[in-house]
């Protein structure tokens, strides 16, 4: 018993850094309609951003976090501007086949720079446990829930509270509408790459501390299981995203604990399939058909 | 008729010319060992991207799991000819494989074929990583060490008579009613589903068509290069498939064959390069996407039939 | 003999009821008229019929063979395949592809050669490529638009898409066409040329057609009955004549105030 509330803690803590990541997904497929492939090498540059800046500035974890999600939401934003706005009017695959390509550019980008290598984050803290009788909880562990509590909540009242949120979700049902409207909708796309890059930033520096290591390879899994719980949640949907999050991660860690911790990756991307087979909509999802 | 006759002769010859240039270079020493790797690889990409492009160009159906499929035919064949060793293993490998990945991909298609573009992006790639984990843990499959010291049968004349066969028969495909059926999918569903066309099917066909050409392709590779790992069949050797099929022009066969025959060659002069390559390639693709997403030849085709009349065309008029 | 019969027909949208209740039956070989406002619901009334949305609930029953087969249920491909055809109010030509391409594949269901024959180049192949190009070529040139058979969709003026649009439809030899305003963005000689060529082919090809039309001189001329539609619900049903007069109608056009 108490193993497995161990176990669920666990799977928790991982589960809120995927969700984390996933808002990112969901937030700019429901705007824009586009799977932003390299959401999971924004997350890695996130980690080698806290990386450097507790490496080389020598600062706590707070400045590194905060550093490193600047540095994304800065990135996310560039990325947008660059590569995907000349494309809103292109097709759908087009927007996905450039995304893959930013995705890979960034990665062997920072391959030649920095090295394939693996390399151990600076621990900023000690590492405490607190014993809790059934169950002990890191000290990482709650710094990984304090902070994602404290970013959804932001994010949800940046979407519910203020007038870009409201922007940012009449962009998403009708852009066309919205821009008459008065709306600038380029404005709001930047503005919700920026908020979705910034997450996974942090998502980065969280994953950093947790597992300990980081490489420029580290996005790539990280970042499809992200989308996948996106999808599991209902892509476009917010509260969707943080429950698929932390529905990947409690799977995930189940399969470590009680399987096969060699099918971890393969777990998730059958339940992919098993959600797109039984419902494609997601756990939280409407089911629309295209107007004819 | 004796314009089908001509389109034929023209077919004919044009194969039988690529074959004996490329025998005569190997013949008068053009073509050295080190040479006919990449002739090999050549060879074998066209077979990957005319495939792909069926799916992606013609179906217009984004498949991010190519390498899998060429996963199961590389083991298929690699298993059956370590205990057959010789041409009747090979073809039974390639068979194997052909028959193994037509069920895989009829099982997977029918949950995500239905789905829009960018959902079937992801879960073909999700499938080509179950693919991958299931080899990395299989037995038979001899887990991350792989599969070493498969009998080296494939020549560079049978592969070059198997890209011939799968040019003919995706050709064939698309210039005929299923093929105009499968691309009235891609035009647009709604129209193609009110003329009763059922989308299900000719998407599958497609699919199907491509993940067993994929397969062939990977017989080929297991049986030339004699070793085979799990890795070799990863999401970037998928990714590398797209980008010839992106480069060449989606919806393009001729666009297919010619950027598998030059990004063939630039592998083979950048081969020292390694992850700066691949930028080059991600620059590449990104560039193509932006400023000409059509690719180099768009959605022609270099026809037989049509190459013999421009000829005949261009005398008349001179 | 009613070859089309429609009962209790409702769609309803979240809480939107988009067609509520229709009831109706067209004979073989009539020529119906659908109008109503904008948002009656005519075009989603097709789009029910030809099974590109689910009924709510209803029955639509199709008599065209031995019995009447039910097309609640079946994919919109089957029912096209039944002998439903039509035309989309926004145009959905394949744009990219020739004018033949574009009947060609309206006629795919009649090609029985097969995928694998198909690709190993029997010679039932080419004979019957032979035919259905020839099939075609006649086809198109009932719209004028024989000299076109080469040319790509996308660069064939308005009305003339709209034209190939009907051919494409024919291609499949239908005995229900739906036309979902044929003449929107015609000009009034082009109307008139559409209304003429819509009554040639209804006898020609022994069709039953029902038209939506904003169009009221069109649907006035060709239309041996209308029916209205407004809210989603059948407002009237008659003659031309009827309808012209009919008061109800009068005030759902014109907005009278009772």
């Amino acid at each position: 018993m108490s193993s497995f509330m161990q176990q669920v803690i666990n799977g928790l803590s991982l589960g809120s850094i995927y969700a984390l990541i996933a808002l990112g997904y969901t937030m700019v497929y429901g705007i824009i309609k586009l799977i932003n492939f390299a959401h999971g090498e924004i997350f890695m540059i996130g980690a080698f951003v806290g990386y450097a800046t507790i490496q080389f500035l020598n600062v706590g974890l707070i400045p590194a976090l905060l550093v490193a999600m600047t540095a994304s939401a800065l990135l996310g934003v560039i990325i947008e501007r660059v590569a995907y706005r000349p494309l809103r009017k292109s097709s759908r695959i087009t927007a996905l086949i450039t995304a893959i390509g930013v995705s890979y550019l960034i990665q062997n980008g920072m391959i030649q720079w920095v090295g394939p290598n693996v390399r151990s984050f600076p621990q900023v803290l000690t590492n405490t446990r607190y014993d809790l009788g059934f169950f002990s909880i890191s000290r990482i562990q709650l710094i990984i829930f304090g902070t994602s509590i404290i970013l959804m909540i932001a994010l949800q009242l940046i979407v519910h509270q203020t007038k870009m949120g409201k922007a940012m979700r009449a962009v998403s049902m009708d852009p066309e509408a919205a821009q008459l409207m008065g709306i600038n909708v380029n404005h709001v796309i930047s503005f919700t790459f920026m908020l979705g890059s910034a997450l996974a930033g942090a998502g980065g520096v969280l994953v950093g501390l947790f597992y300990n290591t980081i490489n420029p390879t580290m996005g790539f899994l990280p970042g499809l299981k992200a989308f996948i719980a996106a999808v599991l949640g209902g892509i476009g949907i917010i509260p969707g995203a943080m429950l698929g999050g932390i529905l990947i991660g409690l799977t995930e860690t189940m399969v470590v604990a009680y399987g096969n911790s060699l099918l971890r990756d393969a777990v998730v991307f059958v339940i992919l399939i098993l959600i797109l087979l039984v419902r494609p909509s997601g756990i939280l999802g409407k089911t629309t058909k295209e107007k004819v | 008729m004796s314009k089908r006759m001509k389109s034929i002769l023209v077919w004919v010859v044009i194969a039988l010319i690529g074959f004996a240039i490329i025998q005569v270079a190997i013949l008068t020493g053009w073509i050295t060992r080190y040479y006919e790797m990449t002739l090999m690889l050549i060879l074998i990409n066209i077979m990957l991207a005319v495939g792909l492009n069926l799916i992606v160009g013609i179906s217009g159906q984004l498949s991010l799991g190519h390498a899998g499929f060429m996963a199961l035919g590389a083991y298929t064949t690699g298993i059956i000819t370590r205990m057959m060793p010789n041409l009747g293993g090979f073809a039974l490998g390639i068979l194997g494989g052909v028959f193994l990945s037509g069920i895989v991909a009829y099982v997977v298609g029918i949950p995500t074929l239905r789905l829009k573009g960018d959902y079937l992006a992801i879960a073909t790639l999700g499938v080509g990583e179950i693919i991958r984990i299931a080899i990395l843990n299989l037995d038979i499959t001899n887990g991350a060490r792989g599969l070493s010291g498969i009998p080296k049968l494939a020549t560079w004349y049978y592969a070059y008579i198997v890209v011939v066969l799968i040019i003919l028969v995706a050709a064939n495909y698309v210039n005929s009613s299923p093929g105009r059926a499968t691309i009235s999918i891609r035009e647009d569903e709604i129209a193609a589903e009110s003329l009763g066309i059922n989308i299900q099917k000719y998407k599958m066909i497609a699919f199907l068509i491509g993940t067993m050409t994929a397969s062939v392709a990977g017989s080929f590779h297991a049986t030339y290069y004699q070793l085979i790992v799990p890795s070799q069949f990863d999401f970037v050797r998928s990714i590398d498939i797209l980008i010839m099929v992106v480069l060449g022009g989606m919806g393009s066969l001729t666009g297919s064959i010619f950027a598998a025959v030059f990004l063939g060659l630039l592998n083979h002069f950048l081969a020292d390069y390694g992850s700066l390559r691949v930028i080059l390639y991600a620059i590449a693709l990104i560039l193509v996407m932006l400023f000409k997403p059509s690719g180099l030849f768009g959605r022609r085709e270099i026809k037989a039939s049509k190459l013999f009349n421009w000829k005949k065309k261009g005398v008349s008029q001179s | 003999m009613s070859i089309l019969s429609v009962e209790k027909l409702t769609k309803q949208f979240g809480g939107l009821t988009a067609v509520s209740d229709i009831n109706l039956s067209i004979q073989k070989n009539e020529l119906v008229g659908l109008i109503g406002p904008n948002g009656a619901g005519k075009t989603t009334f097709f789009n029910l019929l030809t099974g590109v949305y689910k009924p709510t609930k209803g029955k639509i029953s199709l008599n065209v063979g031995k019995e009447p087969i039910s097309l609640i249920d079946k994919r919109t491909d089957q029912i096209a395949s039944l002998g439903i055809a039509r035309t989309f109010q926004n145009i959905r030509l394949f744009k990219q592809l020739t004018v033949m391409d574009n009947v060609l594949i309206g006629m795919h269901q009649k090609n029985n050669v097969g995928t694998i024959r198909s690709i190993l180049r029997v010679p039932s192949f080419f004979k019957m490529e032979d035919k259905l190009k020839k099939e075609a070529l006649e086809l198109l040139a009932i719209f004028n638009l024989e000299d076109s058979a080469d040319v790509l969709a996308e660069n064939l003026s308005y009305g003339q898409q709209r034209r190939l649009e009907i051919v494409r439809a024919l291609a499949t030899e239908p005995s229900l066409l739906f036309l979902d305003e044929p003449a929107a963005g015609m000009n009034p000689q082009e109307s008139v040329e559409l209304t003429k060529l819509i009554r040639k082919i209804q006898q020609e090809f022994d069709l039953t057609v029902i038209l939506i039309e904003h169009d009221m001189s069109v649907v006035m001329n060709v239309c041996e009955r209308i029916y209205v539609l407004e809210y989603g619900r059948l407002l009237a049903e008659g003659t031309p004549e009827a309808i012209r007069s009919n008061p109800d109608v009068l005030r759902a056009y014109l907005g009278e105030e009772e």
